[in-house]
């Protein structure tokens, strides 16, 4: 929905347009286009070519996608659900927008109901609703770090998601945790052993071998502390749909390299 | 003096821009916490929603449209007070916008109408558009206040960061559209042009006859506020083209943020908007990392030592730990500090390019390194602030 060309890097293809375009076996992708999904739209539903061709009317037509409320976003959720409705894919992922954009998105249908109460679009958004509020159809995966203003937004996205729309939260993705530098027993040991190499309880040829290591350590140490303590607020705030995770993957991984991997591991928590 | 250090004392505007997650709203609230305690400077800060944590850490219960004042006592380091103020203000964008419509509208009555205007009221509360032209305006307002020596905007999360920049121009433009002049003809006068009668034709047969007169209505109402708003959007444009004026690129060195803080370098150079600093956040610090390299070999070679061991587990005995898991704990220090000693490599490749990039549009690439720990008093935000060093 933002293209910045993420995703065609993600998937290892050129620009992606607001054509589909099969990038891998059953595997298609497009970038959403506003203006695109308008003049698809008039075609489909106009059933006049020429009116999106037409200079003048196409520029009025691109006027008030741009300036009236609510009319880029439901353009861009309409194209989705008439995917979904026509069967073209057996399943549509979309990579949505910021936080801040997702409730106005997926509410688009539902808002402008409200404000049209008659007209072509009045049913359309009826049909659009039923996709997007029928939970064994549409859900919304959430994707988070686990830093504490992500995790927050997060919790918030879940609230506003729940008392404001009809659409459904399928999971929440705790995305790029660290694992632990020790675990369980050996967390009290290298703690202790910290406390021995600054107080120069010990040798100092041994505790200088240890001093940097642990400092340098020390810092994904302390990240991991607060992570744990932002992961337990996600999962007790996202125990109707459960949270998934997914490890930090190395800084110098290519972005495909990075899919490859991310897809394993998806394949590995939902088996 | 560090080009960052000058503008934090100098400046009149920083506008602090990178994609979501890169802790850029920590990172304007750090830096205008180190300015208002090292400068006798009034330092304003203009976020967007923020964490919880960082309102507590800035000693605020609520934090809303309205400006409050950090308590000085909270900005005090070992004893030494601020040697200026700092006040905080979070963008309410609904508020934000009934006050622009309060001051904008000509009359009393068209501003009701406006505020209660259906339209309006899903436009200002649901929609992105108004997210981004209402950090500019809030920006604007602030700078001009004289209330502020200093204002550092984190900018909102958008679509795209330059959306907001684009807010006044593409605000200038809907004005003075003819289209919109067309549009709004209809709701005076069905004689108008025969350009637009197509468009009404197949718009009634989409959105309805009530919509669309609701669609005119709304524009015909904004209509009379162009004056108020194109004057406000040259004024906000200008303003941010001063030459006090600095806008900073926050970025983490992971593959994502660093395409977008490339890609934001250069549009903000070709809007001609100044770039004074780009900063790449959560660094690893470089000197853990050589002094973790040079230790490592000594390190590996030791733990097949068991006079090292029993040493260790002398040391350690408060927690009665056995040798076995003396070794495996040494053993996993070795191993994920060799690991990050790698990282830490591979990222000072990645700040080679950086800085390139920053030279390469005048800017000054800056550090901020990694800390485990989060931000839970003010004076933690003081001292994030003071570390963010030129690289």
């Amino acid at each position: 929905m933002d293209d910045k060309g993420a995703l065609a890097r993600s998937l290892a293809t050129t620009e992606l347009q607001f054509a589909a375009r099969e990038v891998a076996p059953n595997l298609f992708a497009m970038s959403m286009n506003t203006e695109d999904s308008l003049r698809e739209y008039i075609r489909l539903f106009v059933k006049n070519p020429l009116v999106s061709t037409f200079g003048p009317l196409a520029k009025i037509l691109d006027f008030v996608a741009n300036a009236a409320p609510g009319v880029k976003e439901i353009l861009a959720v309409g194209k989705l659900c008439w995917e979904v409705r026509e069967h073209n894919y057996d399943i549509v992922i979309v990579d949505a927008e910021a936080t801040g954009h997702i409730v106005a998105q997926v509410d688009a249908p539902a808002i402008l109901s409200g404000l049209v109460q008659v007209g072509v679009i009045r049913e359309q958004t009826k049909w659009m609703q039923e996709i997007l509020h029928d939970r064994a159809t549409t859900g919304v995966v959430i994707v988070a770090t686990p830093e504490e203003m992500p995790v927050l937004e997060t919790m918030q996205l879940l609230d506003t998601l729940q008392n404001t729309t009809n659409v459904g939260v399928s999971a929440v993705v705790a995305n790029r945790v660290h694992d632990d530098v020790v675990q369980g027993g050996d967390i009290a040991v290298f703690d202790a052993l910290w406390q021995a190499v600054q107080s120069n309880a010990m040798p100092s040829d041994i505790g200088d071998a240890l001093r940097a290591p642990m400092q340098l350590l020390n810092v994904a140490t302390e990240r991991r502390k607060n992570e744990v303590g932002n992961l337990e607020q996600l999962v007790a705030r996202s125990r109707e749909c459960g949270v998934m995770f997914m490890s930090v993957m190395d800084i110098d991984a290519h972005d495909h390299d990075v899919v490859t991997r991310m897809t394993q591991v998806l394949k590995d928590e939902l088996q | 003096m560090s080009s960052l250090r000058n503008v934090l004392e100098n400046g009149r505007l920083v506008v602090v821009t990178g994609s979501g997650g890169v802790g850029k709203t920590t990172m304007s609230a750090a830096l205008g916490a180190y300015a208002a305690s090292q400068y006798n400077r009034r330092v304003l800060v203009l976020t967007v929603d923020p964490a919880r944590r960082l309102a507590d850490a800035l000693g605020l219960e609520s934090f809303g449209n309205a400006v409050v004042e950090i308590e000085s006592s909270a900005l005090a380091r070992n004893g030494v007070p601020p040697a200026g103020r700092m006040f905080a203000a979070m963008i309410d964008t609904k508020a934000s916008w009934d006050e622009l419509i309060t001051r904008c509208a000509p009359t009393a009555d068209v501003r009701d109408k406006v505020l209660s205007n259906k339209l309006y009221r899903n436009l200002t509360e649901r929609f992105v558009n108004s997210h981004d032209y209402i950090a500019m305006e809030r920006l604007f307002e602030a700078q001009q206040s004289n209330d502020y020596d200093l204002v550092i905007v984190d900018t909102p999360p958008s679509r795209n960061a330059l959306d907001v920049l684009d807010a006044p121009r593409r605000m200038k433009e809907f004005f003075a559209s003819r289209l919109l002049k067309l549009l709004t003809s209809q709701a005076q006068s069905r004689l108008f042009s025969l350009a637009a009668k197509p468009f009404f034709l197949v718009a009634d047969r989409i959105l309805g006859a009530r919509f669309l007169s609701d669609i005119t209505e709304f524009f015909t109402l904004f209509r009379t506020m162009e004056d108020g708003f194109v004057k406000r959007a040259n004024e906000v444009e200008a303003v941010l083209k001063q030459q006090d004026t600095s806008f900073m690129v926050v970025t983490t060195l992971e593959s994502a943020p660093l395409h977008e803080a490339e890609f934001l370098i250069d549009a903000l150079r070709e809007r001609g908007f100044s770039l004074n600093t780009v900063i790449a956040n959560r660094v690893t610090p470089q000197e853990f990392v050589s002094q973790a390299q040079a230790a490592l070999n000594k390190l590996e070679a030791s733990i097949q030592d068991p006079s090292f061991v029993q040493a260790v587990v002398k040391a350690t005995e408060v927690v009665e730990p056995t040798a076995g898991q003396i070794s495996r704990v040494v053993s996993t220090i070795a191993r994920k500090s060799a690991e990050a000693v790698r990282k830490g490599d591979a990222e000072l490749t990645t700040l080679d390019t950086l800085r390139e990039r920053s030279a390469g549009s005048q800017a000054e690439l800056c550090i901020c390194a990694i800390s485990g720990a989060e931000i839970a008093r003010a004076t933690a935000l003081v001292a994030l602030g003071e570390s963010v060093h030129p690289a």
